[in-house]
């Protein structure tokens, strides 16, 4: 049985609970940053995520990425060190 | 307020626009610094750099100061504006350039 889940699963299951996205991307890059300031050997440091959600209705573009940044604080408390964030409403996408 | 809050707090009220950002604007050490600085010398806004990776205080204290775990962060007429993401947005919708217009800070045609 699988008892760890990488980042990007805990990423995941942190963010559609919290938000309960109508449409979900996250994309590793770590590989892409691999070498400099802020990757590590095991990766797991750098993504991108795309997300549709209602609850950054009426929000603005700084609330909202606050909001997903709250949601994964234990990750950046533990190794994330760059996210790529593309926040839209539902009348947005 | 820590002496640290207390810089940053003055560093962002006594220049119309602030970037903190990996490295200076002559040589940015990350591609989101990066992407910042390209997209400000385009406008040809004047700016204040401000490298956190010369000192570790300054990197953590304005993580804390905006509540915003990343950087580069830009600062217009000392209210945040966001990071990488938002300033290339903003960039691309037009709005950048609305804010600084706004603000008087578009260079003289």
């Amino acid at each position: 049985m699988k008892t760890q889940l990488s980042r990007a699963e805990r990423i995941e299951n942190a963010l559609r609970e919290r938000f309960a996205p109508l449409d979900f991307e996250l994309v590793d890059e770590s590989a892409r940053h691999a070498g400099h300031a802020g990757a590590s050997p095991g990766g797991e440091t750098h993504y991108r995520l795309r997300m549709i959600s209602s609850a950054f209705s009426g929000l603005s573009r700084v609330a909202r990425q606050r909001l997903v940044y709250a949601a994964l604080q234990p990750e950046f408390d533990s190794g994330l060190h760059a996210l790529s964030l593309d926040l839209k409403t539902p009348d947005q996408s | 307020m820590t002496d640290i809050q207390a810089e940053i707090a003055r560093t962002v009220a006594e220049n119309d626009v602030v970037l903190f950002l990996k490295g200076t604007a002559d040589r940015p050490q990350c591609g989101f610094s990066n992407m910042v600085v390209q997209i400000l010398d385009h406008m040809g806004v004047e700016y204040r750099d401000v490298d956190v990776l010369a000192d570790e205080r300054i990197r953590q204290g304005v993580k804390d100061y905006a509540n915003w775990p990343t950087i580069p962060q830009l600062y217009i007429k000392g209210e945040f504006v966001g990071g990488c993401d938002i300033v290339r947005e903003m960039f691309q919708t037009g709005e950048l350039k609305t804010l600084l217009d706004e603000k008087g800070l578009t260079p003289a045609a």
